[in-house]
């Protein structure tokens, strides 16, 4: 069923409203995304940034509707494209993905089949989505392979997976990703897995395609440098939550959060050169044991006896929503 | 191997006496030993075997009817491969859907049920199985024969039984008897496989692109579990061809196996030598084939051919 | 001798062990399929050792046995009127019940004998292939590989072959059989902890290498020996039964429940069914009982292991 929904934000490709995706397991309810709000605009880069652990993967899980049980996703409001995600049936949500909304994972070396050829794996994404022909199909594929830059891309085709290198795999995973020209690409951590200068790379292509192809984008990601240059906003996430959201150069120019603060303030820059790197104290909070209220409480300078409670999402600036009692510029 | 079973076969028990009757006198035993060659030294007795096995592929005349054995062995073998096929087929058949099943779902009470059952499966004696087959379906229920193989058609060089209704009904029941172990087994494998197979990335990356499920189990998970089913089914295959010995004395089913055991209580030797070496070649040229099936399978062995 | 190598000698201290007991039982109790198959166990094992006191006829005796009893079906009573025959007399008059019994005595003699020896020999030449590794390791393991590539039952017929009948003798064939199983899974396991530093702390005390190898190595090794112990007992009573249901098993004197069972295939078609019936069902539930008991020790022991 399609209901296309007055959308309150005007213009947003995605909304995400409250997104929690728990975890019940044996040892307790493991509260992996606890209330993220999302938006993008078509054509939009968002890079959402957080530590291992907090969460960023299971949101991008969450939006394709992708996570294994014991998770259970729920949200206040899921809104794609003008359609409601949660009254969607599998077979309708199925369409949705590889077609409208497509992912790009982290690991090259693991996702692509190593039994099948690589057009086998690329033919098959096209003709899920649409009745065309092999060779169309074919054709199409190849296409996009010379878009990521992919030299003598009709020998790529008839080999396996196992033949190529991390860099050609992770571009083949994201050629498989734009070929059904998907409004939203959700990339998870797609460059971790590779050496620096191929990171370079692949950034500046995905960029260049989303604009070219006119194809918003969440950046999932740990590595806040690699991101500020790509992205047009950020949202930054830590347990769960986020805690931050506004747009690039407003966080890289006055951050107010004291998380985004020190994740800031751990990048090694010219300045910084000599100098003892910044930490920020402390470890993040195991999953089944969150502190109540605000979960940076417990390493955050600026903790006050009020984090108790739970800080609320609020606009502290136009565009500048931060979750804090004491939100601020000043170190 | 050959001088260590020769030396064994022939050292123990006097065929003499089984072949002739009691009242022979002991002239006409020594005539007996003399036409067998039995009366020559051991070693002289091997060498001439040797001689003739390996030059001339002679494996010598069964004591008992005089015919080569070699003659005797492949006469049954279409028996045999009849049924060892089949088995497996069906083991294959029912075993790698439940084992998917089983692997995809492991708490529901049917994948549990199925992993009971393959306990059972494989621990069950081969014969008893058959016996209770028979029971039910030939003595209780006069559905199907107890025994004995069906009507043979010609297949090429061979004759097989499995071209006709009545071939069937006489094939099920031994089949049956095999697949069923054999199956447990490959239930057990292709649900370990299955297991392991699933948490993968590139499923879950497959799922990501919106394939169908039936696609992303029946392409993408299956070619990649095929490869240790196939390995251990092609193993398994030599057994059951060694097994259909138990099989084939149940069920009275004219095969290479049951000749095995008569010739071992009638002590006719040169058919169980004949049977043991053709064994050892039938088992080494399947572990070849397995070999090189698994390379077929598996595009990750064949490193530098055409890249 | 200081006091580090009295500490190094010292079997671990009792009290660890008994903690390390009761996690194993508590493991041990989740699976109530296993536990039914434990109980199942104990009681079989209780009947076949209190058998001649607890059968209402003593099968062997042929003095006692009445002709005009033979094949009766279950529920009757005999002639004499002295006892009900609960299951049935088979061709001889025997009565079912206590034939089952002591058949159940042998197989479970012939089987626990059988696996016993197998272990020891197997775990000996195991560990010492292990410990010593090299040239020994590589010419040992060679033998066992070959003697695994073929399948039992053909080893066991050629052994039993040349070896005749007897419940001895078929205690040899299985033996023969079954040791290269331990010598593998002793290899295996010992390679493992002969890396690790108890090991070389050991070595450099100059203890002995049989010290080493027995008091240090091998309990470590005993935890996947004893699983593959639980489920060979189950192989060796299975196989056993199968050869003598073929008739190169124990002998007609000393019947295990195998041969109950060919005894009793004759009478099958003739409406007799419960000649070969009950000891079957005998012969399951042992099978069965041992092999749940032994799947879910692999689990508590083997986690990795799936198949």
């Amino acid at each position: 069923m399609q209901t296309r929904a007055p959308s309150s934000s005007d213009n947003c490709l995605l909304d995400v409203q409250g997104l929690r995706t728990w975890f019940h397991t044996r040892a307790g309810v493991i509260k992996a995304v606890d209330g993220v709000s999302l938006q993008v605009k078509p054509g939009e880069i968002l890079g959402l940034v957080g530590e291992s652990g907090s969460g960023k993967t299971v949101t991008g899980f969450s939006l394709m509707n992708l996570v294994d049980k014991p998770g259970r996703i729920r949200a206040d409001r899921l809104f794609f494209d003008g359609r409601d995600l949660q009254a969607l049936s599998a077979k309708e949500y199925r369409a949705l993905r590889g077609n409208e909304m497509a992912m790009i994972f982290q690991d090259p070396m693991m996702t692509l089949n190593p039994t099948l050829r690589v057009d086998t794996q690329m033919i098959e994404t096209v003709r899920a989505h649409e009745p065309v022909s092999r060779r169309a199909a074919r054709a199409r594929s190849i296409d996009m392979l010379v878009k990521v830059g992919i030299p003598a891309p009709e020998e790529r085709m008839g080999v396996y997976p196992h033949h190529l290198s991390g860099g050609m795999r992770q571009r083949i995973a994201i050629a498989m990703a734009l070929l059904n020209s998907p409004k939203l690409i959700i990339a998870d951590e797609p460059t971790t897995a590779l050496d620096v200068t191929i990171q370079g790379q692949i950034l500046y292509e995905v960029q260049k395609l989303c604009r070219e192809m006119g194809t918003a984008l969440i950046w999932i990601t740990h590595d806040l440098a690699i991101v500020s240059g790509l992205a047009d906003r950020l949202a930054v996430m830590y347990a769960g939550r986020i805690v931050e959201s506004a747009p690039t150069a407003d966080i890289v120019r006055g951050a107010r959060h004291a998380y985004t603060h020190g994740l800031m303030a751990s990048i090694p820059t010219f300045d910084t050169r000599g100098r003892n790197l910044f930490q920020i104290p402390g470890s993040t909070p195991s999953p089944l044991n969150m502190p109540a209220g605000c979960p940076f409480r417990t390493r955050c300078y600026r903790a006050s006896p009020q984090c108790v409670e739970a800080p609320v999402f609020e606009e502290a600036a136009p565009e500048h929503g931060v979750s804090c009692w004491h939100p601020g510029v000043e170190a | 191997m050959t001088a260590l079973v020769f030396a064994a076969l022939y050292l123990v028990g006097d065929p003499v006496s089984m072949l002739a009757s009691p009242e022979a006198t002991e002239a006409e035993r020594e005539l007996i030993r003399q036409s067998l060659g039995l009366n020559l030294p051991l070693w002289r007795q091997y060498l001439i075997f040797l001689n003739k096995a390996l030059v001339h592929l002679d494996f010598g005349n069964s004591f008992l009817t005089g015919e080569p054995a070699i003659r005797l062995i492949l006469e049954r073998m279409p028996a045999t491969l009849e049924l060892a096929t089949v088995a497996m087929l069906m083991a294959v058949l029912i075993g790698v859907p439940l084992g998917i099943y089983a692997g995809l779902k492991p708490e529901d009470f049917g994948a549990r049920s199925v992993m009971t059952g393959s306990v059972l499966g494989f621990s069950l004696p081969n014969f008893w199985v058959g016996l209770m087959l028979i029971m039910v379906f030939a003595v209780f229920l006069h559905w199907l024969p107890a025994g004995g193989r069906g009507p043979l058609q010609p297949f090429g060089p061979i004759q097989l039984s499995v071209f006709s209704w009545d071939g069937w009904r006489s094939l099920i029941l031994p089949v049956s008897t095999i697949a069923v172990a054999k199956c447990a087994l490959i239930i057990r494998v292709t649900r370990a496989a299955t297991r392991e197979c699933l948490p993968l990335d590139y499923i879950k990356f497959a799922r990501a692109r919106g394939l169908s499920e039936a696609r992303v189990l029946g392409v993408h998970l299956l070619k990649n579990i095929m490869i240790p089913i196939v390995t251990i089914a092609g193993l398994e295959y030599g057994q059951v061809f060694a097994f259909a010995v138990v099989t084939e004395t149940v069920f009275s089913w004219p095969g290479m196996g049951k000749l095995l055991i008569d010739s071992i209580i009638t002590l006719d030797r040169p058919v169980v030598v004949a049977y043991l070496m053709l064994t050892v070649v039938f088992l080494s040229l399947l572990n070849l084939v397995v070999d090189v099936i698994y390379t077929v399978l598996d595009p990750r062995v064949q490193t530098k051919a055409g890249a | 001798m200081t006091a580090m190598d009295a500490a190094l000698e010292s079997p671990a201290a009792p009290a660890q062990r008994e903690s390390m007991l009761r996690l194993f039982a508590e493991q041990f109790l989740t699976s109530r399929l296993a536990v039914l198959g434990l109980a199942l166990l104990v009681l079989f094992l209780c009947l076949a050792i209190f058998a001649p006191w607890i059968v209402p006829q003593n099968p062997f005796d042929i003095g006692k046995l009445n002709i005009m009893d033979s094949k009766l079906p279950p529920g009757s009573a005999s002639s004499s009127g002295a006892m009900t025959h609960w299951l049935g007399t088979d061709g001889q008059a025997r009565d079912v019940f206590s034939a089952i019994l002591y058949g159940l005595r042998i197989s479970l003699v012939v089987g626990l004998v059988s696996v016993s020896a197998a272990f020891a020999i197997g775990a000996t030449v195991g560990l010492i292939s292990a410990y010593f590794g090299g040239r020994i390791d590589a010419l040992l393991m060679r033998i066992v590989d070959i003697q695994l590539s073929f399948p039992a039952i053909l080893v066991a017929l050629v052994l039993l072959a040349v070896l005749g009948k007897g419940v001895d003798k078929v205690i040899y064939a299985l033996v023969a059989v079954q040791w290269a199983y331990f010598a593998r899974a002793a290899r295996g396991a010992a390679i493992v902890e002969r890396n690790k530093e108890y090991v070389q702390a050991a070595r450099c005390m100059s203890l002995s290498w049989q010290r080493i190898l027995w008091r240090h190595i091998f309990p470590n090794c005993i935890p996947p020996l004893m699983v593959i112990a639980t489920i060979d007992l189950a192989h060796a009573i299975a196989l056993e039964a199968t050869l003598s249901f073929l008739g190169v098993g124990v002998p007609v004197t000393e019947p295990s429940l195998g041969m109950l069972i060919s005894n009793g295939f004759e009478f099958m078609m003739s409406g007799a069914y419960w000649i070969a019936f009950y000891p079957g069902i005998a012969l399951a539930l042992v099978v069965v009982a041992i092999n749940l008991v032994g799947d879910h020790l692999r689990d508590i022991l083997n986690p990795r292991n799936e198949i």
